[in-house]
């Protein structure tokens, strides 16, 4: 079985995949648990200055009948007394001495405040911290989370005061409500901080209730933008990722988060560079027992492809994230529909001549085309006597039918030779390089 | 036979006797694994012999992770691909699915689980290890569920096993009776290869009690599983039973396993008797090779009939006709049958001069299988109950204390699924009793 152990800034634990920071860590309890399970780590929820939560507090987007697709929250950080969180912390850490427990950090932007839990904090025992300079709601207004995180010198700030007294490492938690989230990374890499994780959740409303007016979720009518996360966010976590691991100026280990709720996500994380997971929502939604098959099905996957250690498969990605200017503008493919499978839905169809590029065709079985051109209307009406057919000349090749397509493997997109050498955005705009020839597709009117 | 059926051209053999349930394709499967809620200590997995942890292998199918589910399912319960095919869902795993509630249709848990472990038999996945060895050495008589179960269990911890099975192949009933459209006999044996892959060893062609006693295996082996199924099918006791033409439907359904199916004997009308689920099969597979008309009689009414529904819906849809509250009395025939003669009954008694005869060209015998008591006797130091060995039923522990028992020669008679929880339970039992036992002297090599 694959060697799934892992070292992040000096924190080592028996596999890559921590439990967030957020409700799944509040308490002994349910860290012990999440342990006995087989979680490699965990950061504890966010310690600090005395809050006070409002009952009513998340809120979820489904997708047809798949509940939770996006997830979020108005909730602050632990409304328990920072002594009752070290006490536990500490208990933690003597029980699993081999899982990494990290503890998220939050107080007021003052250097002795700062001093005086970080040194608490480490009394404990526990194996890093996490500053948490994300959390968009609640404590920013107090001049907390994502007031810090969203401006570079704050960040660079609070985390030199913090790295003053420190002697564990220090992971800067990094907020997706900024423009350009490497800005905030290089910061934090300047003021000294051993790794970053991110992202945090991101601001949102999850939707507006029609018969009252109220927003989801609502606090006695009425709502306050919240952390959006859980699956729906993956993407964009994953291209924040990708940025901060190319950054010449960031250098430092990263643990991703967002979205995350089977081991092939976290391996894409992996893939981008980042050395350790964590997880929240896919966790509130399904319980500890998801661990079973992030580990097992992941060390499957290294087996398969013959990876002993994740370090041997970390950040393999990475190179291939490249800005657009760099993409080889040559490189053409086209749909290829394989009529075997084709179920006559006319998705395709739909999607291509209206949203599109008017490169799909309907054909009559005897061999006529009903339409050749985006003007006209065409009964489709799932008739097996007709099949949708590709205008190789018309396609643009941009995916739009593959990913439309509800049956697997019956849309594919197929590269075609051009014969010609590869040519970038920037070497095309330098009068360097040729394009090949490009699909006519559009109908001009006169 | 006065009349045998026509033969039929062989792709309709083929259709006929195709899998009931086909198996899923990724898109199928993609779309029911979805559909799972995982269930927090699912009911599934409660209704499961086995417990198989169904919302776990279900995710794993949808994560692309079927090399985890294989191994979840055939961890839980080693005969988890047969089961699959043959498993009465309906009663177990898919009829305490939540989503009948919600959905009036449960996830199709049989599917998927075929779908995950037909991934590990066609790779011959090597899904376990055997454990470090123990020098402990287990007897395992009959190869099949319970036999198979067990002894993957104890190789996983490390045991020497050596299964003794009195027929050619292994697997049991698997092998020679499962239902031809739910699994074919190759299926059988793919899936207790993967058992003797843990290097277990099989003997075949080994009757235990006749051509090996069982204090022989008592004095070579530190324990003894005993899982050897039961016997014939039970005789009705009536006038003209050994008229050629009237079989035991176990034969029967023997040889349209084994045999190409045109060359199984079939009447053009068939009388089975009895309406248990081995009637059934006995009855659709008739059809299946051709009867014209097959006709289920049974004494009680169809109230009190002891196949499961789903059984009696599959016969039904057959074209199967059923008879009840009616009692053969005697097969009418001049040496070969051709009537069964019948009385009506009331609460399962004779009403007399309700008389009368089914045209029948041949007459299959479903009324349960014998016990195999003279077998069972000769193992010493055990007792009985009711005809039954008695055991604890938490570990198949008989009153030998290094005699263990499970499956249908235990409990009377039910299906793979209990066969496979009552051999993992001996194995249990049969590791920790060996923990206890004073270390064995090292055999030289
Ligand atoms: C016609 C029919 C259809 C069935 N259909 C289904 C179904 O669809 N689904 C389902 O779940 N269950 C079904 N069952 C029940 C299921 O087959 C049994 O419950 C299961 O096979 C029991 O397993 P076992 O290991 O206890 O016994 P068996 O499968 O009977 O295996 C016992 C083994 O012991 C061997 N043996 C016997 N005596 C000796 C000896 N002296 N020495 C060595 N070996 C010996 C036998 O040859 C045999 O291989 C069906 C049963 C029948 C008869
Ligand atoms: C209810 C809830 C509470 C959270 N509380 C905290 C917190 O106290 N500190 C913190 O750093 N992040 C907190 N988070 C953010 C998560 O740790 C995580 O960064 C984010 O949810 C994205 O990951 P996910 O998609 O796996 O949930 C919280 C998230 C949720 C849903
Ligand atoms: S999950 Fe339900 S029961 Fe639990 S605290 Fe929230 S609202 Fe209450």
């Amino acid at each position: 079985m694959a060697d799934l152990r892992t070292d992040f800034a000096g924190i080592r634990s028996p596999n890559p995949f921590w439990l967030a920071s957020g409700p799944p860590t509040n308490t002994y309890g349910q860290v012990a648990r999440a342990f006995d399970r087989g979680w490699g780590g965990a950061v504890w929820k966010t310690v600090g200055e005395p809050i006070v939560n409002t009952y009513s507090r998340y809120g979820g987007i489904d997708l047809g009948a798949v509940r939770m697709m996006g997830f979020n929250n108005i909730e602050l950080i632990t409304d328990r007394p920072v002594e009752d969180n070290l006490r536990e912390v500490a208990l933690l850490k003597k029980r699993y001495p081999g899982h990494a427990l990290v503890v998220s950090l939050m107080v007021e932007s003052k250097r002795e405040t700062w001093h005086d839990i970080v040194r608490r904090t480490e009394d404990t025992g526990a194996d890093g911290l996490e500053l948490n300079f994300g959390c968009p709601h609640g404590m920013s207004e107090r001049g907390m989370g994502s007031a810090v995180g969203q401006v570079p010198d704050y960040t660079c700030q609070i985390v030199e005061w913090v790295k003053e007294v420190a002697t564990t490492p220090v992971i800067v938690k990094l907020t997706p409500n900024v423009t350009d989230v490497t800005y905030i990374a290089r910061a934090a890499a300047q003021g000294g901080a051993d790794a970053v994780s991110l992202i945090n959740s991101i601001n949102s409303i999850m939707g507006v209730d029609l018969d009252t007016f109220h927003p989801h979720p609502h606090v006695a009518g009425k709502g306050s933008h919240g952390g959006y996360c859980g699956p729906a966010v993956k993407p964009i976590a994953l291209n924040m990722v990708a940025a901060v691991a190319q950054d010449a100026r960031v250098r430092i280990p990263i643990s991703g988060i967002g979205g995350i709720q089977t081991w092939k996500d976290a391996a894409e994380f992996i893939a981008l560079g980042a050395t350790t997971v964590q997880l929240c929502t896919a966790v509130m939604h399904y319980g500890f027992r998801l661990i079973e098959d992030l580990v097992d099905g992941l060390s499957n996957w290294m087996d398969e492809k013959g990876y002993a250690t994740l370090d041997a498969w970390r950040g393999r990605a990475a190179p291939n994230v490249v800005k657009w200017e760099d993409l080889n503008l040559n490189y053409r493919t086209i749909a290829v529909i394989d009529q075997a499978k084709c179920i006559h839905c006319g998705l395709c169809y739909a999607a291509c001549e209206d949203g599109a590029h008017q490169a799909i065709a309907i054909r009559r079985r005897d061999g006529a085309r009903f339409a050749e051109s985006g003007i006209g209307a065409v009964r489709f009406n799932g008739d097996h006597r007709w099949d949708v057919e590709i205008i190789e000349e018309a396609c643009v090749g941009c995916n739009l039918c593959s990913l439309v397509c509800p049956v697997q493997g019956c849309i594919t997109m197929q590269e075609v030779a051009t014969g010609a050498a590869p040519v970038t955005w920037r070497e095309y705009a330098a009068g360097r390089g040729k394009l090949a020839p490009r699909p006519e597709h559009y109908v001009t009117v006169a | 036979m006065r009349q045998l059926a026509a033969t039929l051209p062989e792709e309709r053999y083929e259709a006929n006797f195709a899998d009931l349930a086909p198996p899923l394709t990724p898109d199928q499967a993609l779309g029911e694994s979805s559909r799972c809620l995982f269930c927090y200590d699912a009911p599934c997995t409660t209704a499961c012999p086995t417990h198989i942890d169904v919302p776990a292998f279900i995710k794993m199918i949808a994560s692309g992770n079927l090399r985890g589910a294989a191994r979840e399912i055939l961890d839980a319960n080693p005969m988890g691909h047969s089961c699959a095919r043959a498993c009465p869902v309906e009663v177990l795993c898919e009829g305490a699915c939540v989503l009948n509630q919600l959905h009036k249709r449960p996830i199709e848990i049989a599917r998927l689980q075929r779908y995950a472990t037909d991934f590990a038999l066609e790779h011959r996945l090597r899904l376990f290890e055997p454990g470090a060895a123990t020098g402990r050495r287990v007897a395992v008589v009959g190869a099949g569920p319970a036999g198979l179960a067990c002894a993957q269990d104890l190789r996983r911890c490390g045991h020497d096993v050596v299964i003794f099975e009195a027929r050619e192949f292994p697997g049991g009933l698997n092998t020679y009776s499962i239902a031809d459209y739910k699994m074919k006999p190759p299926t059988a044996l793919a899936e207790a290869r993967m058992v003797l892959d843990l290097g277990a060893e099989l003997r075949t062609g080994v009757r235990v009690g006749e051509d090996v006693s069982f204090e022989e295996l008592l004095e070579q082996y530190d324990a003894v599983f005993v899982g050897v199924g039961l016997g014939g099918t039970r005789r009705l006791g009536i006038p003209g039973e050994s008229l050629h033409g009237v079989v035991d439907a176990l034969s029967f359904i023997e040889e349209l396993k084994l045999r190409p199916k045109r060359e199984v004997a079939v009447g053009r009308r068939v009388v089975v008797v009895g309406a248990g689920n081995t009637a059934i099969d006995a009855a659709t597979q008739a059809k299946r090779l051709g009867a014209e008309r097959v006709t289920i009689v049974y004494r009680r009414t169809d109230a009190d009939m002891p196949a499961y529904h789903y059984e009696y819906e599959l016969a039904k849809a057959d074209g199967c006709e059923f008879r009840w509250s009616t009692l053969p009395v005697r097969f009418v025939g001049n040496a070969v049958v051709e009537a069964v003669e019948c009385v009506r009954t009331q609460s399962g008694r004779p009403l007399p001069g309700t008389e009368f005869r089914l045209d029948a060209d041949m007459v299959v015998l479903a009324i349960g299988q014998e016990p195999r008591a003279s077998l069972l006797a000769r193992i010493p130091g055990v007792r009985f109950q009711n005809g039954r060995l008695l055991a604890d039923p938490a570990t198949g522990q008989t009153s030998n204390p290094r005699v263990f028992t499970g499956g249908d020669c235990a409990n009377g008679g039910k299906e793979i699924v209990n066969a496979a929880a009552d051999g993992k339970r001996a194995a249990a039992a049969i590791h920790a009793l060996l923990r206890t036992m004073p270390q064995p002297v090292p055999a030289g090599g």
